[in-house]
């Protein structure tokens, strides 16, 4: 067996499914979050927008979206910027996660006691003060095995960019299986590089859970 | 020294879901004063005392602090930082040590700088007895060491005044004399504070004035001793009987 093309095609597409899946779950965490705080914020207008766009991208299957975005909006748009492939798709994916995102971070904050918000106010810090050192942290610290599953949900996900011509994992395979036609070997090897990504990103997710666990707290009531 | 009072409050309303708690409150907080607030529960005691720091925004009504009216706006923080707030729940920050817990306000609200800010925590830290849990989680200390702590947080803003809602009521029995005791010591201190209480004993021993709170107005107010031991008021008298 000519380990050639294995080795030309495997480490890129490794990489490049790592890659998409930090860029997106990174756009996905920051407009997720920002999604989340409009939603329980004291702006109704807010409140309201952020709700829609939650039910509206949790309606759309996520494929549709990535060609719409790409294929879609990318048309729309192609006179001023042409569309990359792998700037779509993370715009796609992390448009797609923030919805989901979003409501795992107003559970968490609202799952937090009203008594922290009025303590920190209390004490004369504003709101953002407040959120930043008292409630996010502690939202923050709850929400992370949702936040972990997500981001192996997104992980797996990626191999829709297939679709447009990201040579990640799943695409990968393809080429590889046509090219070798070691068919049975193929897609072991990238089931095995998948689980090779997602273990990591569990085992990293629980350390981050153990550093931030706080000595003397019982389970969350 | 300026004689106005620390509190000036006329006319307080305050409705919460609809229904009046609060309908017209006129009271004077004068500097070092240490001011009961008894009352039934739902008369809305704690209701009052979360008016005077704005965590419960009035309806209507004027609340002076230290000469100038409280409003709504930008200036609402600063007024908060001047006022500390101990609650029933202690509402400590579970993520934070103690030590953290007693810097963050003040490193974040008056600029305090980290070193200057932890010679303040640690120096209240052993006022209330706790010199040596610093390093602690709320969560790993007694709950009567968890108040302290709460009680030194606010003190590290080295505030004016300070509101206490029924800082006892969730402690365990063994628990409540190491609080009141820290209470006292703040009293003696000369510190002006707010106490909504059940514990009559504690008010005619280091009250000033107590303030007895019905149907959302102030029902009946005076000398805690008089007051409490030959109430003349009949609803006063049958909610005095009722503790007993
Ligand atoms: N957010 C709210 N919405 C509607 N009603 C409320 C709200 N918060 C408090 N109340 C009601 O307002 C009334 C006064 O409450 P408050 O907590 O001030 O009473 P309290 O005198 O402190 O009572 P307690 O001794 O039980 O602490 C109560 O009847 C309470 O049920
Ligand atoms: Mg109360």
């Amino acid at each position: 067996m000519d380990p050639k093309p294995w080795l030309e095609i495997l480490p890129r597409a490794l990489a490049n499914t790592a890659l998409l899946t930090v860029t997106s779950l990174a756009v996905g965490l920051v407009l997720g979050l920002i999604v989340g705080l409009a939603r329980i914020g004291p702006i109704k207008p807010l409140r309201i927008a952020a709700a829609v766009y939650v039910e509206l991208i949790r309606g759309i299957p996520l494929a549709v979206q990535i060609f719409y975005i790409y294929y879609g909006f990318g048309y729309l748009i192609r006179k001023v910027y042409n569309p990359n492939p792998f700037v779509s798709a993370t715009a796609a994916f992390g448009i797609c996660y923030a919805a989901y995102i979003a409501e795992i971070f107003r559970a968490g904050f609202q799952s937090l006691d009203r008594g922290q918000t009025e303590a920190a106010r209390a004490l004369g810090l504003t709101r953002r003060q407040a959120l930043r050192h008292v409630l996010l942290p502690q939202a923050f610290r709850n929400i992370l095995p949702a936040l972990g599953n997500e981001g192996i949900a997104l992980l797996k996900d990626t191999s829709l960019a297939s679709v447009v011509t990201i040579s990640e994992l799943t695409q990968s395979g393809k080429a590889l299986a046509s090219l070798t036609l070691r068919f049975f070997e193929v897609w072991t090897v990238i089931a095995l590089c998948y689980i090779a990504l997602t273990l990591p990103l569990s085992w990293g997710v629980r350390r981050l859970e153990a550093r931030l666990r706080v000595r003397g707290a019982t389970l969350p009531h | 020294m300026s004689v106005a009072p620390l509190f000036h409050i006329r006319g307080l309303t305050k409705s919460l879901g609809g229904r009046p708690i609060l309908r017209g409150i006129d009271l004077d907080v004068r500097r070092g004063e240490v001011l009961c607030v008894i009352g039934p529960s739902g008369s809305g005691k704690s209701t009052l005392i979360r008016c005077l720091n704005f965590i419960e925004i009035p309806d209507g009504g004027e609340i002076q602090f230290d000469g100038h009216p409280v409003v709504v706006g930008p200036d609402l923080d600063r007024h908060r930082a001047q006022v500390g707030m101990v609650f029933q729940k202690f509402n400590l920050f579970p993520h934070l040590t103690v030590l953290r817990n007693l810097t963050l306000a003040p490193m974040q609200v008056l600029g305090l700088g980290a070193a200057e800010a932890v010679v303040r925590a640690r120096d209240l830290l052993g006022r209330v007895g706790l010199g040596d849990r610093e390093g602690a989680f709320p969560a790993e200390l007694s709950g009567g060491q968890q108040q302290r702590v709460a009680i030194a947080r606010a003190l590290a803003m080295r505030p004016k005044a300070m509101l206490f809602d029924e800082v006892t009521s969730a402690l365990d029995p063994e628990l409540v004399g190491e609080v009141l005791e820290v209470m006292k010591g703040l009293a003696r201190d000369g510190m002006t504070m707010v106490v909504v209480t059940h514990h009559m004993k504690f008010a005619v021993e280091v009250g000033h004035r107590v303030v007895f709170l019905e149907g959302g107005v102030i029902a009946e107010e005076g000398e805690p001793r008089e007051l409490l031991e030959k109430p003349k008021n009949p609803r006063l008298k049958e909610f005095l009987g009722h503790l007993i």
